[in-house]
């Protein structure tokens, strides 16, 4: 392998199985109390109803536990380890402080249903999030219930449809362009909707053309990403927003590319009625492994009336409270609040940064996808040459020349010490590569990228076949989902 | 490739073999390729009626799912459960693997679609060769 | 700001670099009309230790110190440390899902493991990697019923949790799936003579909960027979998943969608929770969220990738069957921990006292007060009936810093002064028998005219 690999150097690390596999009878990593009250009789007091065998669940001592995690952590990559190019995931630093305040223990234990008097803490954490979260969207209104974008997604065409319905058209149609993330269209379609898709022009931006001859009054909104995503900004927004307007229709904006934005200009302020945030995204929660999100839903004043129950008020007391009675509510999208661990969160960092701080964020991640940009010119197709916000798509139109598509390309910077970028999204761009760094990476990171991606070109060139069969240096090499899908294994089995 | 010449083509990568008022029908050996691996196929009940041109099913590899066009208008009579264990037996033997068996509304439908010569072409130049 | 790794020298050098002279530039293409030219109306920029400042006052305002008997969906049961020791290591905690699998074995064997273990405990063939909660995932279940049988109507149990049937209402409104409830019976549970009449043969399902809202064990058997009869499928909620340990599973249900938050994960105010969906093996198809699946790599090594990835929304667009993309994954984790510490044994043990807390508790009330629904076995739930209005009684609670049951007459008028009271292995004898005996006593603290007004606010 080529010396020009800088970042990641191999080392021994762990095997470890499946826990089951560890498991004997007689081992345990729990003890409870004693009993303060007496014993009961299960048989007697569940009849049929009782459970005698739990199958296969494990049966392992606490340093087992602690052991197979800590091997299992160690196969993955994680921001805390570097850089994370995907596009539209907004892949941050996840700050600490975060953690410790969602663990204070009035806020980790209170109980949703807990007398309003002894919940003023998370109301004023609700109410506090909510009014700055109005303010970077410049909306009027917010819900915090959704537990993701596309939950929020959701949410947002449901307030849609009872707004247009109060108006006596309920409309048909949601128009979304062609670049748009797969959850648009498939909440639209959950929502029951038509799908229209709309072409992008050769800017890669909507085609107020097509948008012009699409819009009718079946139409009920435009499902919109901007900056889109390929990092581009709707230049034409106002037009695109007059358009809608003009025969009644709503612009959703999908927020999940809010981190070219914040502190910078605001979504309701270009003519945005509704969108989603992700807090897993812009504003810092951890992703996790895949979640948990959190998708509020911020609304112009048009739309207050429909926002899911319960909503957050200020009674006559000076207290905070909760209002159910929302007799035009499009209902619940989910029990209890949302995820208000996130909102903890998310409120941490708003407060470490401050709006100096937000807008330095906004300005240095756009400034990372640009340097990025300039650096990798040359050696990549870039399909639009418009001006870069916060990510930048290149395609692998050079290196298909050589049998080698996105895909191996994104596999072989895994040897070189990178998660990878998105592949082959968005649509509109065949074999892409989407890059976003976040203000999160240092210079220092992305020379590293920079370096890494133009050494793979020229492997592509010289010796394709590395690049084909990477990676090279991982503890499981390119695993066959053929077989995965053809015959699926989702489960441990004991052996019989 | 030779495609033969026993069948019919569309545009949409089928194909489809007439037997009087029955007929077979399949997805090609291009379609298997740009599929690659496959992993499932969705084909429709025994009894259900297809009209041509409209979508009667899907055929889905790891990344992607394709939708299946009929060919031809007809009620469907017998479908390929062998498919349903072993869906890579369509990416070995395309025009050998059947998916599914119609008895025709309207054969006179056949007329428009393409001979194997001229689905030979349509491939060459849709690929740009 | 001590989050951003860049010098003004770097700044400096990757602006020469692009060959811009100043970072306004890259901010060009937004219209001029719209840039924002003021400061965002947020806190001014605070400390680390005025942050946590902030949040500890926020939660002396929030109910530190007291002593809880609510449940009602969600459950305070003990969360072993070991859990946050490990999904707090960066390699969980910041880890993005995990689409390229070699990266991501971590993540991707515990989800396998995770899922074994939910179809171990639910009885059921597969399990997903998580929904958003139980609500949803209740919601998804519903509609994956409907997708498999092509029929539209749902029956609702009324036992069921009411923000569940809230937020099915809500799902089901626009897809055009009419809802019909039916009631229960003296015993709590679903009465199987309204469910007959219900049930029509364009009933896609029965959506019930076990226990149910009341803490009460349905006869899953018997509905399954009604429901199955009419071709209609079994959807079964579970929303205290420590039952599991002691309560049969509902095995004749052919979707289960659960809501784990007892096994580990913080009450947190009502969310992130973590909802699963488990089925049976024919139905993997049209279930919706991500599925971790075994393979082996180039050289034969065993590995897990997400697989089927065809029924979601990256691939399908608008034929997936949910829109799901982001789920509760370090969540699970949680869930994944707290079952592997337990175990076989434990959760049995963790169960038994559960059952014995809530047991006794019951007893103590039923010298006071009656206790709703005898005749049917229950978990560690139950509703106590009082002459006092509940939200009295609640505010008396409250001066001694204890939470008394959930009053049900929001929900279920017709039930009179009844609360739900949940007892876990967290609560105290002592906790208890003070609870009782505050409940019963009502003398001892005779409120005045001004404090029975502050009865209303304690409604929910």
């Amino acid at each position: 392998m080529k010396n020009r690999i800088r970042k990641a150097t191999r080392h021994v690390n762990q095997n470890e199985g499946l826990i089951f596999e560890k498991s004997s009878s007689g081992k345990a990593a729990w003890k409870l109390p004693p009993l303060d009250v007496p014993e009961v009789d299960a048989s007697k007091l569940l009849g049929s109803a009782e459970r005698k065998d739990l199958g296969s669940m494990p049966e392992v001592s606490e340093i087992e536990i602690i052991r197979h995690f800590t091997r299992l952590s160690t196969w993955n990559y994680a921001i805390d380890l570097g850089m994370y190019p995907l596009g539209s995931c907004t892949m941050k630093y996840n700050p600490r402080v975060n953690e410790a305040v969602a663990r204070v223990e009035g806020i980790a234990n209170g109980h949703p249903y807990q007398p309003e008097k002894i919940s003023q803490g998370a109301l004023n954490i609700l109410k506090t999030l909510s009014e700055c979260l109005i303010d970077i969207t410049g909306m009027d209104a917010i819900t915090m219930q959704p537990a993701a974008g596309a939950h929020g997604e959701m949410t947002g065409l449901l307030m849609v449809r009872a707004y247009h319905q109060s108006q006596g058209n309920a409309r048909k149609k949601i128009l979304i362009p062609d670049s748009a993330h797969g959850t648009n269209p498939a909440t639209a379609a959950m929502v029951n909707y038509a799908v229209e898709n709309l072409k992008s022009d050769a800017r890669g931006m909507v085609d107020i053309g097509a948008l012009e001859a699409q819009m009718s009054e079946d139409v009920a909104a435009l499902m919109l990403t901007n900056p889109n995503t390929l990092g581009v900004f709707e230049q034409d927004i106002h037009k695109i927003a007059d358009i809608l307007h003009a025969k009644g229709g709503l612009l959703y904006m999908d927020g999940a590319n809010m981190n070219a934005l914040v502190g910078k200009v605001r979504p309701g302020d270009f003519g945005v009625d509704v969108m989603h945030l992700n807090l897993h995204k812009t504003f810092s929660t951890p992703h996790g492994g895949g979640g948990p999100g959190s998708g509020p839903v911020a609304i112009k004043k048009i739309l207050e009336p429909f926002l899911p129950t319960p909503v957050v008020v200020t009674k006559d007391d000076g207290t905070l409270g909760f209002d159910y009675n929302r007799p035009h509510s499009v209902g619940r999208v989910r029990a209890y609040y949302g995820n208000f661990g996130m909102f903890v969160r998310a409120l941490a960092y708003i407060q470490a940064n401050g709006p100096e701080g937000l807008r330095q964020t906004t300005e240095d991640a756009v400034l990372n996808a640009n340097y990025i940009r300039k650096g990798l010119e040359g050696a990549y197709d870039l399909p639009y040459s418009t001006a870069t916000m916060h990510e930048v798509v290149f395609s692998d139109k050079l290196q298909a020349k050589k049998g080698v598509r996105t895909m191996d390309i994104a596999k072989r910077l895994i040897d070189y010490g990178f998660h990878p970028y998105t592949t082959a999204f968005p649509l509109i761009v065949p074999g892409a590569l989407m890059i976003e760094p976040t203000e999160s990476e240092s210079k220092e990171e992305m020379d590293l990228f920079i370096d890494a991606m133009k050494s793979i070109a020229e492997e592509v060139e010289e010796d394709p076949q590395t690049v084909l069969d990477a990676p090279h240096s991982t503890r499981v090499s390119r695993l066959d989902e053929t077989a995965a899908a053809r015959k699926p294994i989702l489960r441990w089995k004991p052996s019989v | 490739m030779a495609y033969p010449t026993d069948r019919k083509y569309t545009k949409e990568h089928e194909w489809i073999q007439p037997n009087g008022t029955t007929a077979t029908i399949g997805i090609t050996d291009h379609a298997q390729e740009s599929l690659g691996d496959i992993v499932f196929v969705e084909l429709p009940k025994v009894g259900a009626e297809l009209a041509v041109g409209k979508t009667f099913g899907t055929v889905e590899s790891v990344k992607a799912v394709s939708d299946l066009y009929a060919p031809a208008s007809g009620t469907v009579t017998e479908t390929n459960a062998d498919l349903a264990t072993s869906p890579e037996k369509v990416n070995k033997d395309a025009h050998g693997s059947w998916m599914l068996k119609i008895t025709l509304k309207n054969p006179g439908e056949l007329d428009g679609l393409l001979s194997a010569a001229d689905y030979e072409k349509f491939v060459a130049e849709e690929g740009g060769h | 700001m001590r989050y951003l790794p860049k010098s003004p020298a770097d700044r400096e050098a990757m602006l020469k670099t692009i060959g811009l002279g100043s970072v306004d530039e890259l901010f060009a293409p937004i219209p001029a009309e719209y840039r924002l030219s003021r400061d965002l109306k947020v806190p001014r920029q605070m400390a680390e230790s005025e942050i946590v400042d902030y949040f500890r006052q926020r939660s002396r305002e929030n109910g530190e110190g007291y002593t809880s008997f609510l449940g009602a969906g969600a459950y305070a049961h003990y969360r072993p440390v070991i859990i946050d020791s490990l999904i707090s290591r960066g390699e969980f905690l910041t880890a993005y899902t995990p689409y390229q699998a070699e990266i991501s074995q971590g993540t991707l064997q515990s989800i396998f493991e995770f899922q074994t273990m939910i179809c171990e405990l639910t009885g059921m063939e597969v399990a997903n990697a998580s929904m958003y909660d139980g609500s949803t995932a209740a919601a998804e279940g519903v509609m994956m019923a409907v997708r498999l049988t092509g029929r539209r109507s749902v029956v609702v149990a009324r036992s069921l949790h009411p923000e569940y049937r809230e937020v099915l209402a809500t799902y089901a409104t626009h897809q055009g799936m009419p809802l019909s409830v039916a009631g229960f019976g003296e015993n709590g549970r679903l009465n199987l003579k309204e469910l007959e009449k219900s049930i029509t043969p364009e009933t896609a399902c029965v959506l019930i909960q076990s226990p149910n809202f009341f803490g009460t064990i349905e006869d899953v058997a018997a509905i399954a027979e009604v429901a199955h009869k009419h071709g209609a499928m079994l959807v079964v909620s579970i929303a205290e998943a420590v039952s599991l340990g002691i309560v049969e599973p509902p095995r004749e249900a052919d979707v289960i969608a659960m809501e784990a938050q007892s096994f580990g994960v913080p009450l947190g105010f009502g969310g992130p929770y973590c909802g699963v969906i488990a089925t049976r093996e024919k139905y993997v198809r049209q279930m919706p969220g991500r599925l971790v699946g075994q393979t082996v790599d180039k050289q034969g090594r065993r590995g897990f990738v997400l697989t089927l990835a065809t029924r979601e929304q990256h691939i399908r667009r608008e034929k997936a069957t949910s829109n799901i993309c982001t789920n509760q994954a370090l969540v699970a984790l949680m869930v994944n921990i707290f079952m592997t510490v337990y175990g076989k044994v434990g959760l049995k043990e963790l169960a038994r006292q559960n059952l014995a807390k809530a047991a006794y508790t019951a007893e103590q009330f039923a010298k006071h007060g009656k206790v709703l629904f005898a005749g049917a076995p229950r978990f560690n739930e139950f509703v106590v009936q009082t002459k006092e209005d509940p939200h009295a009684i609640n505010s008396r609670l409250l001066r001694h810093k204890i939470v008394g049951g959930l009053p049900l007459n929001k929900f279920y008028p017709e039930l009179g002064n009844a609360a739900l009271w949940c007892c876990t292995e967290l609560t105290t004898r002592n906790s208890i028998d003070a609870a009782v005996r505050l409940v019963a006593d009502r003398d001892a603290s005779a409120p005045s005219t001004k404090e029975e007004a502050g009865v209303e606010e304690v409604a929910r």
